[in-house]
C-alpha cells in the first residue's frame, strides 16, 4: 500500500494528499524555472484535475505565483535588468485588467459558466499562444540551421499603435511608443490572470519582444516585476470577495515550486534558445489540447453537481 | 498499523463507556416508558484536524423490553445520517455546435449534504415502499423532491444524477449490514465518514421497526468541526476576507525573499 499523508485544506474544504500537490508544485516549478514563466497555466488545470474546486484553484495562484516571481524579480533586479517606468505603465493596466477579472469570475461563479469560461479562454488562448511560440520559434530553429542570421526589425518601420497619442520614452527598453497600447495589453494580461489562474508571463514576454520590441534583456525582469504586483492584487480581491484563496495549498504550492525552479533554472541554462521555446509551445499546446478534449467529446457524466449555499 | 490499532483501541473503549451509559439509561427510562429505544453516539463532535481523512461513529442502542413481545421476525433498525442541508444545482452539459457545455440546470433547496442509512438488513424486507416513503427512510426519500422556483420542471435524471454523483464522492451512501444486533435486544452500527464530509451539524435517526411498521425513532446528533489551524484559517477567510488576503500575500513575499536568500546564485 502506497504511504500517503493527508492535508486538509480549510478553504477548499477537501482532504489532499500533501506529498502530490507538493510534487506538483516541484514539477511545475521545475518547468516555470526552466523557461522563466510562472507556470500558472499548468498548475491550475493540474488542480483542477485532482479534485480541486476550479474556483479555488484559479484563486490559489495567485500567492504561489506572486511568491515565485518575486524570486525572480529580485535577481533580476541585482542585475538591473528591469525597466522600472516600463513596468509602472504595465502595471497601472494590469491592476485595472485584474480588479475587473475578479469581477467577471465573481459573476460567472454565481452563472454556473465558471468552468466552461475557464475550459473555453484556456483552449482559445493557449492555443494561439502555443501555435504562435511553436511557429516563431521552429522557424528561427530552421533559420539558425542554415546558417542566417535572424532579420531585425527595419529602421523606421512603425506599427499604427506605436503612434498612438501620449508617447513616453523608455530608455532602458529601447523604446518610445503610446502608453495606450502597453496599458491595454497589461490590462487584458491582468484580466486573464485573474480569470484563469495565470501570471500571465507567456503572454507578456512575447508581446513585449514581438508587438512592442523591448530590449531582451529587460523583458523578462520587467515581466516578473509586473506579475508580482498583479498577482498580489489578484490575491487580495480573490481573498476579499469570494474567500476562494486557500492559504494552506498555496503554502504548499509555494514550497514545492521554490524548489522545483531552482533546478528548473539550472536545466535552463542548457538549453538552446529556439528549441527551448519549442518546447514551450508544445507544452503549452498540450495544455490547450487537454482542454478542447474535455470540451469537445461527448462526457462520460454529462451532469455534474454544484454545492450554491450550506445551511449551517 | 500501530496508529490503526490504538485507534481502534480507544474507539473500543469509547464504544464500551457509552453503551454502558446507554445502559444506564435504559435502566433509567425502563419506568416511564412502555416500549422504548435508547441510542447513543460514540461522540457528538468530530473535529477535523489537518490529517483528517476521514471518521467512525458508532451507534450503540438498547431496545427495551416493555409490553409488547418481541416480533416474529424480530427487530429491524435503520440509522439515518444526514448532513447539513444546503442548494445545490445540478447541470447537465450539451452539445452546442462541437462543444459540450453546461446548458441545462436545475436547482434544488435543502438537500442533505450527506445521506448514509445504515440498516441490518436490506430496506426493502423492512418496510414497504410506501411506508419508507412516508417515513423518509432511506437515500431517496431523504432528498426532497421540488426543485427551486424558476429553475425549471422537474426532471428525473437531474435527481439520478444527483444521487449518482454524491454516490460515487462517497456522500450518499446504503448498507443493509452495518446494523448489527449484539443480542437479540441491543445493537450497534457503525457511521463512516469520509474525509469530503462536510462541515456543520449532522442529525442521526434510528427508527426501531417491527413487522414492517415503525415501533419508535429517536433523534440524535453529531457535529463535525474545524479545529485550530483549519478553523483559524477558514473563519480568517470568511469574515477578515481583506485581511486574510493581506496577510496570504505577505506570506508569498515572505517565501519568495526566502528562497532568493536560500538560492542565490549571483
Amino acid at each position: 500500500m502506497r504511504r500517503s499523508v493527508e492535508i486538509y485544506l480549510p478553504i477548499a474544504e477537501m482532504p489532499v494528499d500533501m506529498f502530490l500537490i507538493l510534487g506538483m508544485g516541484v514539477a511545475v516549478g521545475f518547468i516555470s524555472g526552466m523557461f522563466g514563466i510562472g507556470g500558472g497555466f499548468l498548475l491550475t488545470p493540474l488542480l483542477i484535475f485532482v479534485g480541486v474546486p476550479p474556483a479555488v484553484a484559479v484563486a490559489t495562484q495567485g500567492p504561489q505565483i506572486a511568491a515565485s516571481s518575486l524570486t525572480g524579480a529580485l535577481s533580476y533586479w541585482r542585475r538591473k535588468a528591469i525597466d522600472f517606468r516600463l513596468a509602472a505603465i504595465l502595471l497601472a493596466g494590469g491592476l485595472v485588467g485584474t480588479a475587473l477579472g475578479v469581477a467577471f469570475f465573481n459573476r460567472m461563479q454565481k452563472l454556473g459558466q465558471l468552468e466552461t469560461v475557464i475550459a473555453v479562454s484556456y483552449v482559445l488562448l493557449l492555443g494561439l499562444v502555443g501555435l504562435l511560440v511553436s511557429f516563431e520559434s521552429a522557424k528561427a530553429a530552421l533559420a539558425a540551421r542554415k546558417g542566417a542570421t535572424p532579420r531585425r526589425k527595419a529602421a523606421g518601420g512603425h506599427h499604427w499603435y506605436e503612434g498612438l497619442p501620449l508617447k513616453m520614452r523608455f530608455h532602458r527598453s529601447g523604446l518610445y511608443v503610446s502608453v495606450i497600447p502597453l496599458f491595454g495589453v497589461a490590462a487584458l494580461i491582468g484580466f486573464a490572470g485573474a480569470v484563469l489562474g495565470i501570471g500571465g508571463g507567456f503572454i507578456l514576454v512575447p508581446a513585449l519582444i514581438y508587438i512592442f520590441r523591448v530590449q531582451p534583456n529587460v523583458v523578462v525582469g520587467t515581466s516578473l516585476f509586473q506579475i508580482l504586483f498583479t498577482m498580489i492584487a489578484a490575491t487580495i480581491f480573490h481573498a476579499a470577495t469570494n474567500q476562494s484563496v486557500d492559504m494552506f495549498l498555496a503554502l504548499l504550492l509555494m514550497v514545492g515550486g521554490t524548489f522545483g525552479a531552482q533546478f528548473g533554472a539550472r536545466a535552463g541554462a542548457n538549453l538552446r534558445g529556439e528549441y527551448f521555446r519549442l518546447l514551450l509551445g508544445v507544452l503549452i499546446l498540450v495544455v490547450a489540447g487537454r482542454f478542447a478534449a474535455d470540451l469537445l467529446s461527448p462526457p462520460r457524466e454529462p451532469f455534474s453537481v454544484t454545492r450554491t449555499e450550506t445551511v449551517r | 498499523m500501530r496508529r490503526l490499532s490504538s485507534q481502534l483501541l480507544s474507539q473500543l473503549s469509547s464504544q464500551l463507556s457509552s453503551l454502558l451509559g446507554a445502559l444506564a439509561l435504559v435502566l433509567a427510562a425502563q419506568v416511564a416508558q412502555a416500549q422504548s429505544l435508547v441510542a447513543t453516539l460514540s461522540t457528538d463532535r468530530v473535529p477535523i484536524l489537518s490529517n483528517f481523512t476521514g471518521a467512525r461513529i458508532a451507534v450503540f442502542g438498547v431496545i427495551e423490553p416493555g409490553a409488547a413481545a418481541r416480533p416474529r421476525n424480530g427487530w429491524d433498525v435503520v440509522v439515518s445520517v444526514r448532513g447539513p442541508r444546503g442548494a445545490v444545482t445540478v447541470r447537465k452539459k450539451e452539445s452546442l455546435g462541437p462543444m459540450w457545455l453546461n446548458l441545462d440546470a436545475r436547482s434544488y433547496i435543502a438537500i442533505p449534504s450527506f445521506i448514509s442509512v445504515l440498516s441490518n438488513r436490506p430496506l426493502e424486507q423492512i418496510a414497504q415502499a410506501e411506508v419508507r416513503e412516508d417515513l423518509r427512510v432511506g437515500v431517496d426519500p431523504l432528498i426532497p423532491p421540488q426543485t427551486a422556483l424558476r429553475a425549471g420542471a422537474n426532471d428525473p435524471r437531474f435527481r439520478e444524477a444527483l444521487q449518482r454523483i454524491r454516490a460515487r464522492q462517497g456522500l450518499f451512501s446504503q448498507n443493509s449490514e452495518q446494523v448489527r444486533f449484539i443480542s437479540a435486544s441491543v445493537f450497534q452500527a457503525q457511521i463512516d465518514l469520509p474525509g469530503v464530509a462536510p462541515l456543520g451539524a449532522y442529525d442521526v435517526d434510528v427508527s426501531l421497526f417491527a413487522d414492517g411498521a415503525l415501533v419508535t425513532r429517536t433523534q440524535l446528533g453529531f457535529t463535525v468541526t474545524k479545529t485550530a489551524a483549519e478553523q483559524w484559517v477558514a473563519q480568517a477567510a470568511r469574515e477578515h476576507a481583506l485581511a486574510y488576503g493581506l496577510t496570504t500575500a505577505l506570506i508569498a513575499l515572505l517565501i519568495g525573499w526566502l528562497a532568493s536568500l536560500v538560492f542565490r546564485r549571483d
